[in-house]
């Protein structure tokens, strides 16, 4: 249980067409990440997914069964929104119980789910609290808790842990990811994150503008890049695109390589440029390099250990193996 | 900031219109229970000296005593019912998306802006009237005979007149609970199988309770010194003699200051049951 099929789907607010035709797979029990920047239509095409949005025109099949003009209840799949929304003159129990409440299924039943997730999520403490006296890692987890009891056939994620900070993000992101290997349901996660993409997704799909720019496994994005679009967004910090007269060294428009696949030296290279600001981060380096043509800044990753300093002039060599080069359109050449 | 100082500064300068107030207050107050114990008949030999209970004694033992406390509350209790009611389900249709939001809205909220007066005159006239009046007009296009409102169904009649004044202002506050209401929860219960109706029960009207509980308290305060709209029309007849109006009657209709009085220290206290009374009931509401 848990297959997505989306045909030829487009959605218009208005005059502004925010996705055009739009096919994709998602198969069962695969966690897929929908990545891209702000506005690009990745939440609308989740709401699309969940019913919560109609669809301009195309079809919608959630286990082989059309799914385009069901309600958002019939379709068996559970969402866990961005502001968590849960309802706050219930008790953490009465919120986990709700969906179950209104399937009407019976008591016993719905005690027996609640205690179960209330469990796997650390929440049993806290059952009888209100949502406002709970943190925020705290209410995420009880809006992955009224998902989880309705056992869907997938769950839907909008941006979920944006509201969470740096710390307990990373934890939730790993507690997600847990999740998903013991439940083995489909789920469909949205984020503009691209490391939450890269280290959660068994399946990433990169959106610009409603479009599917790329589909594929985060190392297949991260290796082969169908586009320069792609190859900006995967990877952090992001790959230096060169453009001008290297790249036509290389018979490319454009090309591109990644901060990590750039060896530093003080005393020769293929490259010379003078040092800008270096980022001590202890186990790494991001060295910021002017000076160098058709890229301004080029970013470096070196060991920790790397005493350069500001103004100091070092020479790059790419690893000729990890260059990627891109057409005049954009696209890559192999 | 708050240094002793400019703690004692504020204090001065707060302190005249904190004064101003309380004289607002306490004057007409002490004033009222210094009449309610004397006999002071003004066009029948002024002041006779003091009565002691006499005037308390005699206001309740009336046989309008009774009929008035109860008219008061049936006339706030009913309006209370029809504004909150009708101020929910107008709240959320005015909150859907629909063209001319604005000036319905404003068309909505109109009422308010009428003087009490003005509009049980309108009313009077131009609805309830027997002979000339729409509803009368309305009747007899079926055929029926043309109800005489304000003496038939005084109270009926008057609570509908005060009904309609107040129901913009429920519908404003609870307008606006309504659009700080988090749509993604109302989402969220859409996923999880909640319809219309049970969203309704289970999401907004619980959300729209500290509201209602503002309309209710607020409205219980003007509500139960309504005048205007009964003098206007049925001048006290027909049952719909409330406490405030028997008060009016004794002061200036058979010109008795103390008994008028003693009648204005029992509405004192039947406002402060209710309050209490409203508080306990909704006043939790206000807490979380």
């Amino acid at each position: 249980m848990g297959q997505i099929q989306l045909n030829q789907v487009t959605k218009s607010f208005g005059d502004v067409n925010v996705i055009p035709p739009l096919d994709l797979t998602i198969h069962e029990g695969e966690f897929t990440v929908f990545v891209g920047p702000s506005g690009c239509g990745k939440s609308t095409l989740l709401r699309l997914i969940a019913g919560l949005e109609d669809i301009t025109s195309g079809q919608i099949d959630i286990d082989g069964q059309d799914a385009t003009n069901l309600p958002p209840a019939k379709r068996g799949l559970a969402m866990v929104f961005q502001s968590y929304a849960l309802y706050p003159h219930m008790s953490v129990r009465k919120n986990i119980a709700f969906p179950m409440k209104m399937a009407g299924m019976d008591e016993a039943e719905q005690t027996r789910r609640i205690d179960a997730a209330a469990k796997a999520l650390n929440l049993t403490d806290y059952l009888d609290r209100r949502p406002g006296q709970l943190s925020g890692g705290q209410r995420q987890r009880v809006a992955i808790g009224r998902a989880i009891v309705r056992e869907p056939s997938a769950f839907l994620f909008d941006e979920p842990l944006s509201n969470l900070d740096a710390a307990l993000r990373v934890g939730m992101r790993l507690e997600i990811s847990e999740m998903h290997k013991r439940l083995k349901t489909t789920m469909i996660y949205v984020t503009h994150d691209q490391v939450e993409a890269m280290t959660m997704a068994d399946k990433i799909v990169v959106l610009q503008a409603g479009v599917i720019e790329q589909v594929g496994s985060p190392l297949e994005l991260y290796r082969e890049p169908r586009n320069k679009f792609v190859a900006g967004f995967i990877g952090s910090p992001k790959m230096n695109l060169i453009e001008g007269s290297e790249a036509a060294k290389h018979n490319a428009h454009t090309i591109g390589i990644r901060p990590e696949h750039l060896d530093v030296s003080t005393t020769e290279g293929q490259w010379q440029g003078t040092v800008g600001v270096a980022e001590h981060l202890g186990s790494d380096t991001f060295i910021h390099i002017h000076g160098i043509e058709g890229c301004d800044p080029l970013t470096v990753r070196a060991g920790g250990e790397v005493a350069v300093k500001h103004g100091d002039t070092v020479y790059l060599t790419p690893q000729m193996q990890h260059l990627h080069k891109f057409g005049a359109d954009g696209l890559r050449i192999s | 900031m708050a240094t002793q100082h400019s703690r004692s500064a504020a204090r001065m300068m707060m302190a005249p219109a904190v004064i101003l107030l309380l004289g607002w207050m306490l004057v007409p107050l002490i004033m009222t229970l210094y009449f309610s114990f004397k006999k002071y008949l003004p066009l029948r030999g002024g002041d006779l000296g003091w009565a002691g209970f006499d005037n308390y004694v005699r206001f309740v033992t009336s046989s309008a005593f009774w009929p008035s406390v109860q008219a008061t509350l049936v006339i706030v209790g009913g309006t209370l019912l029809i504004t909150v009611v009708f101020g929910v389900l107008l709240g959320i249709l005015l909150n859907q998306p629909m063209w001319g939001q604005g000036v319905v809205r404003i068309l909505v909220i109109a009422p308010f802006f009428v003087m009490p007066t003005v509009s049980a005159l309108v009313w009077k006239n131009m609805f309830m009237d027997p002979v000339n009046g729409l509803f009368a007009h309305l009747w007899k296009f079926f055929g029926a005979q043309p109800v005489e409102w304000l003496s038939d169904a005084s109270m009926f009649s008057i609570i509908t007149i005060v009904s309609w004044q107040w129901l913009p202002f429920a519908t404003l506050i609870l307008l606006t609970a309504i659009q700080s209401l988090d749509g993604e929860q109302l989402e969220a219960s859409e996923m999880d199988g909640a319809p219309v109706l049970k969203r309704f029960y289970y999401i907004i009207l619980p959300h729209l309770s500290r509201a209602i509980t503002i309309v209710i308290l607020i409205e219980t305060i003007f509500l139960l010194s309504i005048f205007a709209e009964i003098f206007v029309t049925t001048g006290g007849a027909f049952g719909s003699r409330t406490l405030t109006y028997l008060i009016f009657q004794r002061v200036l209709e058979s010109q008795n200051v103390g008994l008028g009085s003693a009648g204005g220290v029992y509405a004192i206290i039947l406002a402060n049951i209710v309050a209490i009374f409203l508080m306990r009931i909704v006043g939790k509401n206000l807490d979380a």
